[in-house]
């Protein structure tokens, strides 16, 4: 009971102050998934960690808004952009043409390409051929599953709900090949005690079509803080707190070409 | 047994959650149920259709797919038709909200037949008396009606919550850390899928039995002063 | 709203929802058959035969479906070395084999009490007067029992066909590409939330009331008995169908 009345009482305190703009900084809410490390997931206290919770502080700091972070299941991320629950998505999102129908994007905060995951030892061909029939698990509503879809028809395609239980299933056996974005999948698996029996296969994915321009901050069509989220990129990137965030988590440079 | 490996407070919030989820649910079933049974049972056709309506699609309609419709597109129906009125209204449909609603209003469609049974059981008679003696409809509801209702209604409306309380596992589907999903989380963390969801469906059937001696209670305090034949 | 979208993606979600029917069809043909002697177990006096078949209803019928799914689908894999060497590992690798087996098993417990009930509704003259011609228990229950019983399930067990139909909704969560999974990815894809989400709500409402309707049918056929005949007069026909009705 208690918990409506607050997200009552909330959501009309946020409705009454969300009209005008307030004094000060500029309040902008972040929306993100907190389910996918290194760049964003929650630790054991339930804070948000990760590079592009990094990243979006920074760019704050830059954009001199007073930023707060809202978690959201990946299936709803864009449905809860277009819902006003916050106004930015900074979880590593990529930039695509179907996406771009809905939202706005900035200019990419970095690129890294897609792979398959394998048990070792497993031998794959890794053509849509030799792929044919072989089952492969990936995350719902991201530009993998579509890429697999559209160049990898004859797979079987079992889908779910975060990268954490597609990564359960291939640990299982259930699956034969996993297939993500690569640094997800080394940090966030190959790394990890369970996926040491595992080693990516096959080259490098990074298909603009399907995998866009790389990641970037999705808003809202005709907000302002596009031009202000473009500004702190910038800003970030030349000033060297983007060099720094990078180090802390990666060896390589994320931001690619 | 169920080594648990320290995370068994995880499963303990998650049913509190379920709980409250649950009861919240139930109250809106109820009021959602009264609502029905009075339309099914009332003079005008606008009355009556409704009610149809509201029985007919809610239970023809997978719960799973209520519950993804009301969490992923009422904030955008909201702010859609609110744009068109001009004004800015911020909506947070967080997963409690959601599920709750969700759930209160396909339970109410089940509660409205049991409410309609059960106030078409109490004596004819004694609504023509209050009637009789100048009784207002409203009146006769709230003195008549309601205080003897529960009596016929308490059964169905036990079967309602029984299958109500399984049914807030759905809403784990929408995040809401309720025992489900804790369970969820917990097993993934130690990887022991099988101790946890086991140990989740013991508390399952713990509120169970639970529910059921409530319920036998709850029968024999509505049925007191009652002659059985 | 978008309609072009749904007319894209009628083609995906209609042969989502053939896998959908045939869960459905494999769960309620496998979960009938098995409840008859979970049932015949359940009215037994023989505490050997009861008790571990009230063990397996209370269970499955206390017990939320989706955590059922959950434990043998995710919980079977805890046990992969043992299933493994057993030769098990096959079936359980597959959602579909754990889909079947956990609707299955729930079926069957909630048919099973379904039938229970309705043994017991049996009026007992009819019994006694089985006994009293030397009909043996086989064929008491062959001939007397389980038709009457089956009859008197059908109302209880079409609503029970409808909610397993509704059920096997749940199984998208599993990774099984059936209506409500083929939803889920064309709406993640194309964000038409409400247009592809009603849809499939309308296509589960429409076989919903298919299958009340050949129930009704059903019941409607073997209840000819109780019915009036026609062209009788009215208060004969009535005194007649009165004691004819043994309910």
């Amino acid at each position: 009971m208690r918990k409506i009345v607050l997200a009552v009482v909330a959501a009309a305190v946020v409705g009454l102050v969300a009209g005008g703009a307030s004094a000060g900084m500029q309040k902008v809410r972040i929306g993100t998934e907190g389910a996918y490390p290194p760049f964003n997931s929650i630790d054991k206290s339930g804070k948000l960690i990760g590079f592009d919770i990094d990243i979006a502080n920074a760019l704050c700091a830059a954009a001199k808004f007073d930023c707060e972070f809202v978690v959201q299941d990946w299936d709803g991320m864009i449905p809860g952009l277009l819902a006003k629950k916050y106004d930015a998505i900074i979880a590593s999102m990529s930039i695509t043409e179907e996406r771009k129908k809905k939202v706005d994007f900035t200019h990419k905060y970095y690129n890294t390409p897609a792979k398959f995951v394998a048990r070792k030892g497993s031998n794959f061909t890794i053509t849509p051929e030799g792929l044919t029939g072989k089952s492969v698990a990936v995350q719902r509503a991201t530009t993998h599953e579509n890429f697999l879809r559209d160049n990898f028809p004859g797979m079987d395609i079992r889908v779910y709900a975060t990268q954490d239980e597609a990564n359960a299933d291939l640990v299982a056996g259930r699956v034969d090949l996993g297939h993500a974005d690569s640094v997800a999948l080394l940090d966030g698996f190959l790394k990890t005690d369970a996926g040491k029996d595992f080693e990516f296969v096959g080259p490098d994915f990074n298909v603009p079509r399907w995998h866009g321009e790389g990641a970037g901050i999705a808003i809202r069509k005709g907000s302002d803080l596009r031009a202000a989220f473009n500004k702190a990129i910038k800003q970030i990137l030349a000033d060297g707190t983007y060099k720094k965030i990078n180090a802390k988590y990666f060896d390589f440079d994320v931001y690619g070409k | 047994m169920l080594d648990l490996k320290g995370y068994g407070w995880m499963l303990w919030d998650g049913v509190q959650m379920t709980v409250l989820v649950g009861v919240g649910a139930m109250g809106l079933a109820l009021v959602m149920g009264l609502l029905g049974a009075w339309g099914k049972m009332s003079k005008s056709k606008a009355g009556r259709a409704t009610a149809d309506v509201y029985t007919t699609v809610i239970r023809g309609v997978p719960e799973l797919i209520l519950i993804l419709i009301v969490y992923y597109g009422t904030p955008t129906l909201i702010q859609d038709v609110a744009e068109n009125f001009g004004a800015d209204i911020i909506i947070d449909i967080n997963p409690f909200v959601a599920g709750l609603t969700t759930i209160g209003f396909i339970y109410g469609a089940f509660a409205t037949e049991v409410f309609r049974g059960a106030f078409q059981a109490i004596d004819r008679g004694q609504i023509e008396a209050a009637r009789a003696i100048g009784m207002s409809q409203t009146l006769a509801f709230r003195r008549i009606l309601l205080p003897q209702v529960w009596r016929f209604a308490l059964p169905g409306l036990g079967n309602v919550w029984m299958v109500l309380i399984k049914a807030t596992a759905l809403i784990s589907v929408i995040q809401l850390p309720e025992l489900l999903r804790n369970a969820d989380i917990a097993a993934r963390a130690v990887r022991l899928p099988f101790t946890f969801y086991f140990a989740a469906s013991l508390i399952y059937l713990a509120i169970t039995v639970v529910s059921m001696l409530a319920l036998q209670r709850a029968e024999a305090w509505a049925n007191r002063g009652i002659r059985r034949a | 709203m978008d309609f072009q979208v749904i007319v894209d993606s009628l083609p995906r979600m209609l042969s989502g929802g053939w896998l959908t029917l045939q869960i459905t069809a494999l769960s309620v043909g496998i979960g009938l058959a098995a409840s008859i002697p979970i049932a015949l177990m359940r009215v037994s006096r023989n505490p050997l035969l009861w008790m571990p078949v009230y063990g397996y209803i209370f269970y499955f019928r206390g017990t939320p479906l989706l955590v059922q799914i959950f434990l043998i689908y995710y919980g079977s894999g805890q046990f992969r070395g043992a299933l493994e060497s057993a030769g098990l590992w096959t079936f359980f690798r597959e959602p579909y084999f754990c889909a079947v087996l956990t609707l299955t098993l729930n079926t069957a417990a909630y048919t099973a009490e379904i039938l229970r009930g309705a043994i017991r509704a049996v009026s007992f003259g009819e019994v006694e007067a089985a006994r009293a011609c030397g009909m043996s228990r086989g064929l008491l229950y062959r001939r007397i029992i389980l038709p009457k019983a089956f009859r008197l399930a059908l109302p209880a067990y079409s609503n029970e066909v409808v909610f397993l139909f509704q059920a096997t909704s749940l199984v998208s969560i599993i990774t099984l590409l059936d209506l409500t999974g083929v939803a889920r990815i064309v709406v993640a894809r194309s964000f038409a939330v409400y247009e592809i989400y009603i849809t499939a709500a309308l296509m589960y409402l429409v076989v919903t009331y298919g299958i009340l309707f050949v129930f009704r049918r059903v019941e409607f056929r073997l209840s000819g008995h109780l019915r009036e005949r026609p062209g009788m007069a009215g208060v004969m026909a009535e005194e007649i169908s009165s004691a004819v009705a043994v309910r």
